[in-house]
């Protein structure tokens, strides 16, 4: 046994020990982050939706940047296309 | 007759159930085929649906099924003596858990990875998936007012367990934050954790902790259910990463030390089984063994429980749908095994028959706290550990796994709460704190509305959680029936474990009403009412929808 196969097969069990720990809440987390995005979304559209924002300035620059989150977001919720008035997404 | 021929018997039987049984069902009940597009590939989003290696996926669909019940019904039921348990377990395991944990998989696999309630509703009938939700919520209420009664039990009969259970969060907590932020590798912070825990588990012995026996009115039992319910309550609404990934994740290592100290113990030892194989002199007020045996052991034997998280979480994340012969039906013969660790603790465990009886000295006694004096008594003389800290060893085992257990189970009935506020629309219960509140409280009017206000009665309803899980498998079993009817495949793989379970239960349920009558608990009485008509329900549901889909058959062709 070499020092190779041995750093290999470490390698592979660290691998599936991540796994182990990560893969039972992957989805709970990842649901949350989802979350966490989302409300930064609201925040880039809110001057949009009548809500003053002080940084539209800087979040203006953001939108395009959103536009596949955007589009997924809709689809989420059950919208099959753009709600806001003036911002068409497909 | 010697422990390691019970233990090598029973998991040379589980064994021999994977090789044989397993691969019959496999090929050709519900003809698992390799090519089939399983639901993680088809959705793969990296978030629910994800390929999944299926060692890893069977590491966490085990430990995610096994936990406290296993050891709490064995430890119970031995009392008829080790014999009956053991057959239960052993061939429960082969024919009824087996088959239904791998069928719950394949079943949601077939049908894009739907949860049980849904498949219930598309399969059966709406009026099913709505008795499906209302028998889910039974079992969590029943198994977090049980679990923290057994808790309680535990942390009096063993106060050198205190320092390492509360402990144990505390080293959850920092392991959290450890990996969460990446300051450490996973694979040093796992030995960390282990020993951290180990050495909690050395010191505890020399530093038991003791409730006063009165505070406030309250006995000590019922203070410990109160601070256990208080915890859950708060670990419930934390976010999952920062106490109950890690814990699990601990509790998940321990479950496979645990289990290799107890068999390499045995094997050590290999002491006789003191308790009698089949018990003639049971105590009095013990009831019947046919049926309550079949609903004492429900996990271990077939649990309900186990087809939501194979329907849940494991469909979802099914690499090949080959792999779920592995991942489900040798779940089960690892949940089997800790059963079968139990009933070897809990009966050779003991010096003498008459020591034994003098822990089982009534229904309900021994239990849980017998697994750990045995298993104690075993794992010292085996390997040589102090008798001390071998019991705290197993009483933190038992616990951690019964409080991981409360915490996810107060964080599901909270969600179903804040679900009725959704459809009912009433916007205050949606709140994460009402929502807890609301099933904190009413975890607590059943575990101190069950046996008075010390909240020692908890575990009477033991037998009563038991059999509503049965029944939670039986509507899984229902449905897997009906889908392999359909398919025109032979149904009594599943069909005659559905029935058999079904006449146990109401059995159970109807002997269990006698006895709440007369001994006048009528808390219990109405409890095990509601389950009875349920169990009806159940039986009246299976039998119109499978009359049914077979005239449909015959309709067909």
């Amino acid at each position: 046994m070499n020092i190779h196969s041995i750093r290999h097969w470490f390698g592979r069990a660290s691998e599936l020990m991540n796994e182990f720990y990560n893969a039972p809440y992957r989805s709970a987390i990842a649901r949350a982050k989802r979350d966490e995005d989302d409300l930064f979304m609201l925040l880039v559209f809110s001057e949009m939706m009548g809500v003053p924002n002080p940084a539209a300035y800087y979040t203006l620059e953001l939108q395009p940047l959103m536009l596949e989150r955007f589009h997924e977001w809709h689809q989420r919720m059950g919208m099959e296309h753009s709600p806001l008035d003036h911002f068409r997404c497909c | 007759m010697n422990a390691i021929i019970v233990m090598l018997l029973g998991l040379g039987a589980m064994f021999l159930g994977y090789v044989f049984y397993s691969k019959f069902i496999a090929e050709k009940i519900y003809k698992l085929d390799p090519n089939f597009k399983t639901p993680a590939h088809e959705f793969e989003d990296g978030v629910d649906f994800v390929p999944t290696n299926k060692y890893v996926l069977w590491g966490h669909h085990f430990t995610s099924v096994a936990g406290a019940a296993p050891i709490i019904g064995p430890a119970i039921a031995v009392i008829w003596g080790w014999v009956p348990a053991f057959l239960w377990v052993v061939f429960g395991t082969i024919f009824f858990a087996g088959v239904h944990d791998a069928g719950a998989i394949w079943a949601s696999n077939r049908n894009k990875a739907k949860s049980m309630g849904s498949l219930t509703g598309d399969v059966v009938s709406k009026r099913a998936q709505t008795l499906f939700m209302i028998v889910i919520f039974l079992v969590l209420l029943m198994v977090n007012a049980v679990f923290a009664t057994a808790i309680a039990g535990l942390l009096i009969n063993f106060p050198s367990a205190v320092i390492p259970v509360w402990g144990a969060i505390f080293v959850a907590l920092i392991i959290g934050q450890i990996i969460f932020r990446k300051w450490m590798g996973l694979g040093a912070v796992s030995v960390l954790g282990v020993v951290a825990l180990y050495v909690l588990i050395w010191v505890g012995p020399n530093m038991p902790l003791q409730l006063p026996d009165m505070a406030m009115g309250l006995s000590d039992n019922a203070q410990w259910i109160l601070i256990l319910f208080g915890y859950a309550a708060i670990a419930s609404l934390l976010p999952v990463w920062v106490l109950l990934q890690p814990r699990d994740y601990i509790n998940g290592l321990q479950l496979f030390i645990g289990l290799i100290l107890l068999y390499g113990a045995v094997l050590l030892l290999g002491p006789d089984m003191t308790a009698p194989a089949f018990n003639s002199n049971t105590p009095e007020g013990t009831p019947s063994m046919l049926p309550l045996l079949f609903v004492t052991i429900a996990c271990g034997a077939i649990s309900g429980f186990h087809g939501l998280v194979a329907s849940g979480t494991t469909s979802k994340q099914l690499d090949k749908e080959t792999d779920l012969r592995f991942v489900g039906y040798f779940g089960a013969i690892g949940e089997g095994s800790l059963s079968l660790a139990t009933i070897i603790a809990a009966c050779a465990g003991f010096a003498t028959l008459a020591d034994w009886e003098a822990v089982y000295s009534s229904f309900g006694q021994g239990g849980v706290s017998a697994f750990v004096e045995g298993g104690a008594n075993i794992i010292s003389q085996g390997i040589g550990l102090d008798v001390g800290i071998s019991e705290t060893l197993l009483t933190v085992m038992a616990v951690l796994f019964a409080g991981t257990t409360m915490d996810t189970g107060l964080r599901l009935q909270r969600y179903i709460f804040q679900e009725w506020g959704n459809i009912y629309d009433i916007s205050f219960i949606q709140k994460p704190a009402v929502a807890t509140l609301l099933a904190v409280g009413s975890c607590l009017l059943l575990a101190f509305g069950a046996g008075g206000a010390d909240g020692s009665g908890g575990l009477q309803i033991w037998p009563l959680f038991g059999t509503t899980n049965q029944l939670l498998a039986g509507l899984t079993l229902m449905v897997i029936t009906v889908m392999l009817v359909r398919l025109g495949r032979p149904m009594y793989v599943t069909l005659l474990p559905l029935i058999f379970l079904l006449i146990m239960t109401v059995f159970a349920l109807v002997i269990q009403l006698q006895g709440f009558y007369e001994q006048e608990k009528y808390f219990l009485f109405f409890l095990d009412i509601v389950v009875l008509i349920a169990a009806i329900w159940i039986i009246l549901e299976a039998t119109a929808t499978l009359s049914k889909v077979s005239k449909e058959n015959k309709a067909a062709g």
